[in-house]
């Protein structure tokens, strides 16, 4: 299946490659570049690439190309999951997925890779398995390591791996047991000129961090599941148990993962929590244009919308903008056009607002359409589509876990046509 | 530093070779020195220098050779890790020379007890293919014996192996189907990913269509606003129409998966319902497929593809849903194509307001490439749904004013199209373009103007003239294209207005006459010829005016999705729509449903003739399966047995305990010979050879093992004959401490009798006793945490009165393993985690066989099947009687008698596999010579050092 794999930077170098069959030449990836030059932006490279002899399949993530080199048919999600999985795979054990941090750890990157895949079909891809196989660098086990000369390759078949629960490893110990849920829902929104809504949605997730010693076996259930449309489990949530009773029953992995993830049914009416009052102009024949913007806070429950950005990319004709933010920063990149305004908290009495004047090309004519504004946005303790978590349940241990559940709402693609 | 003696520096060299290699830096000249490391004890040195191995063995055939016997030893090593590890590596070394010593490994392995071991195997088959396409046989042998296999790990491998070698032996597919339908939900993700794509093959070949003959994919266009109609139709339909239950049964175990968070899960299972489901079952998928529009960018452009394609047969399915594929200004362009491809393929009367309003602002886009493709995507639009038709001319003469020439063109290029479409009478229109002609640069739109005019010069007689003469100035800085359409342009204003254009034609005939273009040239030549006429031929110009101005068809305006549909969904060719190398065409539904009963494990069928009581006691194991529902249990159980040669026992395996009483085993006694006239006739070979070779011994055996539970005669048929244990020792084993079960104290203890569940179970005696003051109630077995083992529970004790204690049996698969079984023992109030470790020599059942037989068995199993020692006697143990106690107390066999004093046979087969296990002491002086033959080497290593102890303690 997959034959090779290339990891390419920014810069078009090709800083690792590995092989799971024969060597395949790097000049292979020509075909590749040739694409990517063509591309203006890096994430306009098409995904799959036809070669005469391969196809090329990538994913462009942390700034790095993945090129994987296939030879036959194939389904073109398997490879790009699998590519995904593997950077997952380096953020989970470096922390950050970046060239410099995969060059420092080449050898454990070429440790992953081996039992990641064999052959080019995947065989370990759960973090939990890995970890037991391959224990993630660490400062103090590199110190260990150096002066015992022990290796941080385990010697045993994982239990996992050959389990009915592979997320999980066997004899795990904790002396604090805790379980973390985070619920968070993001909201993704067109509004348009008038300020209406073009098009809703609320797309939710729960994260867990599960801290706890032995097989915990957890049940989850909510006050108002029949909310949740759609939903997508991780593997260990029993799905019989859900389709029955709507209840999440589960045998949690080991630390961090993601629970589910569903989407809230579109028949909801999504209340959308911020206002945004804009007047962008370009006058014809002028060099100037003006430029106002009101951030204001709507439906939220009385609740504090934070961290709030926004960012817009303006006209190509727009040489530098003069403005003045009553609270915040702002940055505007002369190159790309981009502006950005760092708001931070709403304060609904004194509404945020950035006010002045740009200028424009000399002797251009007007754009004939006002950029798009993106808002980034944070609401904690509110989850917007009214989702509670009833109570959680822990079998098969004795011990009493410290339980914590956080809600939490931002904005996913958050776009304001003006 | 590869040569010294240190092994952390050792290591530290060899992490730099890793980072050569990984930079892409030739090491070959490295290879004698790191090849001498391969026989390393420490497991990373050893990982990386395998890492080397498979990387640079291709180049160095010969030094690869030295490293050969190293992996063969370590396919011996009790740890499964590393028999898996040197098997990976065995088979990626490309060595065409050990192709004979890679397939004996396959095959050893692929009866490996370990999963993963087999799983390794199942990879190994495909890479020793592609090293040497002729083991095709031989290897397809394996996948065969590998299909059969029961475990999830495996599956998917060797689904995937089968798709490489041999995709086209569907036959082997039909005894496994069932099972993989089953067992789908609990394979690893990547498996599924295989095991769908094949099963969708699979059903294409072997069930009926769902679809109605006449109206596959007409009709369902309409689903969405006649949906009760087309409902009530389909139920019509479906009634004459009966699905055959396995097809059924493959659309309801994937359902689930349609939930999975592996994208290409997802993907593929919905590709199977578009392939497979009946009309209104497919839309199920729908929600699935949006749901991943939110993962990665470049997800989110394979599945809007597939729904493209999906989009333009069914309508219906993703038009509540259309709000999702609005474009957003941060999408990358080949995904805003994609989504504006879609929303045209959804548009219809009921939402084309919608939809132009979203258009009208993509125009507007600083995107200019996508802002060109949303006009043509207009234009689709009113092409499709004629009442808009006007609506969209005017909003894309409006466009005509807009400032962006890219726009402009490509409105000009689709305004062509529709006024084609539309001959009706638009010349304002054309005249307004003509008026924009001076501005307009882009040459395609210029030439599009000029056909426009020419075509149409009839309702602008007055401009078309000028526009000519304009044309006729700045024909020699036109782009070809351009010239071209000039040329046809005065040809037709010739033919129909010569009086004004005489000259102009003359002149722009001439200008093209010489022009550099050869093509235009040529043109120039061919309209002049047809439309002056000429003293000589001049036959065809009395019909130019037929030629050139004839009435032209409208083009018409499809999508580039249109013809996806030929490739299956979620394939690499449908993405890149052309056939990709390896690509296997989902064929045609077949007219006549094949013969269905392929499917069917004869055994099975057997079954239901003569026991029908039995299907109600199944329910009982059903609740043990991790996820899957008990109704599909039923089915799982037959197919689990089809895969065990001896899967004759299906009657017994379940039969609630009643059945070992008299009267129900002369019933059962007579069934047998049923089944076993079955087996001898449509059986495998192997078995029926044994079956006739030990017809007579079962002749006489039957009357003495009429009393023995039923589910000996199995083993009859496989190989020799079972006889009751010898010794039952009446050692037992704690469970759970009555400190730790909080007053509930727990023994276990093997009773050595066939276990009634299941033939490849152990049957082992649990006996609670209450130590506590409090009655315990509801005294369960919850949950089965340990792998791959079954465990057939005992029913649940209502209660358990202080100070008294009850003897429950339960059955266990230990899969021939001394892996402990643990599961969760539960009171009504605490649950306790416990587990059950078997010795080896429990993992046996007595077999008697004569002395010829036994050393006729013997011969067969010798090599590396054969495993020996000596060991030092003490004077007691000299006469045979304690020597044969001590074996039987120790291990479950049976004892062959002997001719000879010193020689002492011993005959048993395990449980779960049936493989035969001899033991021969043969005693001298003071020592003894032991030797242990069986086909499962690591049991007979354990068994013999097992023995070793025994023997030589006083």
């Amino acid at each position: 299946m997959i034959h090779s794999l290339f990891l390419v930077n920014a810069t078009g170098d090709i800083f690792l490659e590995k092989h799971w069959k024969s060597a395949v030449s790097r000049s292979v990836c020509d075909y590749f570049f040739e694409a990517q030059e063509r591309a203006t932006e890096p994430e306009n490279v098409p995904p799959v690439i036809p070669t005469p002899h391969h196809y090329l399949i990538s994913v462009f993530r942390h700034r790095i190309f993945f090129v994987a080199v296939i030879q036959s048919e194939v389904p073109p999600l398997f490879v790009i999951e699998f590519l995904h999985r593997v950077v997952d795979t380096f953020q989970d054990y470096f922390g950050v997925c970046t060239e410099a941090a995969i060059k420092d750890n080449v050898v454990v990157v070429y440790e992953l890779l081996e039992e990641m895949l064999d052959n080019g079909f995947p065989l370990a891809t759960e973090s939990n398995i890995l970890k037991e196989l391959i224990k993630p660098p660490t400062i103090l086990r590199t110190v260990v390591n150096t002066i015992t000369g022990s290796t941080n390759v385990g010697e045993q078949l994982p239990t996992g791996q050959l389990s009915v629960v592979p997320w999980r490893r066997t004899g795990v110990k904790y002396t604090n047991n805790e379980a973390y849920f985070d619920v968070v829902e993001e909201i993704d929104a067109i509004i348009d000129k008038s300020g209406s809504t073009v098009t809703a949605e609320i797309q939710g997730v729960i994260d867990a961090c599960v801290k706890l010693t032995g097989m915990p076996d957890l049940t989850l259930s909510f006050m108002n599941p029949r909310l949740l449309d759609d939903v997508s489990f991780h593997p260990c949530v029993r799905f019989k148990r859900w389709e029955a009773e709507r209840i999440l029953s589960f045998i949690p992995p080991d630390g961090n993962f993601r629970l589910l993830s569903y989407h809230v049914s579109s028949q909801n009416l999504v209340a959308i929590p911020v206002y945004v009052k804009h007047n962008i102009t370009f006058r014809e024949g002028s060099s100037q244009g003006r430029f106002d913007l009101t951030l204001g806070p709507k439906q939220t429950m009385g609740k504090v919308v934070e961290s709030v950005l926004v960012s817009s990319r303006l006209p190509r004709v727009v040489l530098n903008a003069n403005l003045s933010p009553s609270q915040g920063t702002y940055t505007f990149d002369p190159v790309t056009k981009l502006l950005t305004w760092d708001v931070g908290k709403i304060n609904p009495q004194k509404l945020p607002s950035l006010k002045g004047s740009m200028s424009l090309q000399a002797g251009a004519s007007k754009p004939d359409e006002n950029p798009t504004i993106n808002i980034q946005f944070k609401i904690p303790q509110m989850a917007v589509s009214g989702l509670k978590v009833n109570r959680l349940d822990m079998y098969g241990e004795k011990y009493k876990p410290f339980k914590g559940i956080k809600y939490m709402t931002m904005a996913g693609k958050f776009q304001v046509r003006t | 530093m590869l040569e010294s003696s240190k092994e952390s520096l050792k290591l530290e060299a060899m992490k730099r070779v890793v980072g050569l290699i990984a930079k892409g830096k030739n090491a070959s000249e490295l290879f004698p020195a790191v090849v001498k490391n391969v026989a390393n004890k420490n497991l990373e040195l050893k990982k990386l220098v395998y890492v080397y191995l498979v990387r640079y063995a291709e180049e160095q055939q010969d030094l690869a050779l030295l490293s050969i016997s190293t992996f063969q030893r370590a396919l011996k090593d009790p740890n499964q890790l590393i028999r898996a590890s040197a098997l990976r590596v065995l088979s990626s070394i490309r060595v065409p020379i050990i192709v004979p010593i890679m397939m004996l490994a396959i095959k050893e392995a692929a009866s490996d007890l370990s999963p993963y071991v087999r799983k390794t195997a199942a990879h190994a088959i495909q890479k020793l293919y592609s090293l040497d396409a002729d083991q095709k046989d031989h290897l397809i042998e394996v996948i065969e014996k590998l299909l059969k296999d029961k475990s999830t790990l495996v599956a998917g491998s060797v689904v995937m192996a089968f798709e490489e070698v041999c995709p086209d032996r569907i036959d082997l597919i039909h005894r496994n189907y069932r099972k993989l339908c089953n067992l789908l939900m609990d394979v690893e993700e990547w498996g599924q990913v295989v095991i769908i794509s094949m099963l969708t093959r699979y059903a294409r070949t072997q069930f009926i269509s769902p679809w109605k003959e006449d109206g596959v994919f007409e009709n369902s266009e309409k689903a969405f606003y006649e949906s009760d109609e087309e409902k009530r139709k389909s139920a019509e339909e479906t009634k004459p129409y009966a699905m055959d239950p396995d097809h059924r049964l493959l659309l309801r175990s994937t359902k689930p998966l349609l939930q999975s968070r592996n994208t290409a899960v997802v993907m593929s299972v919905a590709q199977l319902y578009w392939h497979l489901a009946p009309k209104h079952e497919v839309n199920i998928i729908t929600k699935s497929l949006v749901r991943l529009l939110r993962s990665h960018r470049e997800v989110q452009y394979i599945v809007l593809q597939n729904i493209a394609t999906m989009s333009i047969q069914r309508k219906g399915m993703f038009e509540p849903f259309m709000k999702s594929f609005y474009v957003r200004s941060t999408d990358a362009t080949h995904i805003k194509t994609l989504k504006l491809e879609i929303l045209t393929n959804l548009a219809n009367e009921a939402n084309i307001s919608t939809v132009l309003r979203e258009f009208q602002t993509y125009v507007k886009s600083q995107d200019k490439a996508f802002a060109a493709a949303t006009i043509q995507a207009i234009g689709r639009c009113a092409t499709n749904i004629s009442e808009i038709t006007d609506t969209c001319l005017n909003g894309l003469v409006l466009l005509l004013s807009n400032r962006d020439e890219t726009v402009v063109a490509e409105s000009v290029v689709v305004i062509r199209k529709l006024l084609q479409t539309q001959p009706s009478e638009h010349s304002d229109i054309i005249k307004h373009m003509a008026k924009l002609f001076d501005n307009i640069t882009v040459p395609m739109a210029r030439a599009s103007i000029l056909w426009l005019i020419g075509e149409y010069c009839e309702h602008v007689p007055k401009i078309a003239p000028d526009v000519l003469r304009k044309m006729a100035k700045t024909f020699h800085n036109e782009e070809d294209i351009v010239k071209l359409q000039t040329v046809s342009l005065a040809a037709k204003l010739y033919l129909t207005n010569s009086k004004q254009t005489k000259l102009l034609t003359q002149y722009i005939l001439n200008l093209g006459k010489y022009d550099q273009n050869y093509d235009i040239r040529d043109r120039t030549r061919f309209i002049r010829q047809l439309i002056v006429p000429s003293e000589r031929g001049g036959a065809l110009s009395k019909y130019a005016r037929r030629i050139l101005l004839a009435p032209k068809p409208a083009p018409v305006l499809q999508s580039a999705f249109k013809d996806r549909d030929r490739f299956q969904l979620g394939t690499l060719s449908h993405t890149l729509n052309s056939k990709a190398t390896g690509y296997l065409e989902l064929s045609d539904w077949p007219p006549m449903a094949p013969d269905q009963s392929v499917r069917n494990v004869e055994v099975a069928e057997a079954m239901k003739e003569w026991s029908p009581a039995v299907g109600k006691a199944k329910s009982s194991k059903s609740d043990d399966k991790f996820y899957s529902d008990s109704g599909e249990e039923e089915d799982e159980q037959a197919a689990d047995s089809g895969s065990d040669e001896e899967g004759g026992s299906e009657g017994s395996t379940r039969t609630p305990v009643s059945l070992s009483s008299e009267a129900e085993s002369e019933n059962s006694e007579t069934s047998e010979d049923s089944s076993q006239s079955e087996k001898s006739s449509d059986s495998g070979t192997g078995v029926k050879k044994t079956t006739t070779q030990k017809n007579k011994k079962l002749q006489q055996a039957k009357k003495p093992r009429k009393l023995v539970s039923v589910c000996d005669r199995v083993c009859v048929c496989v190989c020799q004959q079972l006889s009751s244990p010898v010794f039952v020792p009446v050692h037992t084993y704690e469970l759970l401490h009555r400190m730790t079960g909080k007053g509930l104290a727990a023994q276990y203890h093997f009773s050595r009798q066939p276990c009634i569940y299941d033939d490849r179970m152990i049957s082992v005696q649990l006996t609670f006793s209450n130590n506590g003051d409090h009655t315990l109630e509801n005294i369960h077995i919850s949950e089965k945490t340990s792998a791959g083992q079954n465990i057939h529970c005992f029913s649940p004790i209502e209660c358990l009165e202080p100070e008294k204690s009850v003897t429950v049996s339960m059955g266990v698969d230990f899969n021939d393993s001394t892996q402990a079984a643990s599961f969760q023992l539960c009171t009504k109030a605490e649950g306790f985690n416990v587990s059950i470790q078997p010795a080896v020599g429990e993992l046996l059942l007595p077999v008697t066989m004569s002395e010829q037989d036994f050393s006729k068995e013997q011969g067969k199993l010798q090599g590396m099947n054969e495993s020996s020692a000596t060991i030092a006697m003490t004077p007691e143990s000299i006469t045979s009687q304690p020597l044969h106690r001590k074996v039987v107390n120790m291990a479950n066999v049976g004892v062959v008698p002997s001719g000879q004093n010193n020689v002492h046979r011993f005959a048993a087969k395990l449980v779960s596999s049936g493989a035969l296990v001899l033991v021969c002491v043969v005693q001298k002086d003071s020592g003894a010579q032991l030797t242990v033959n069986t086909e499962k080497t690591i049991i007979g290593s354990m068994l013999l050092r097992e023995l070793q102890t025994v023997l030589s303690a006083p």
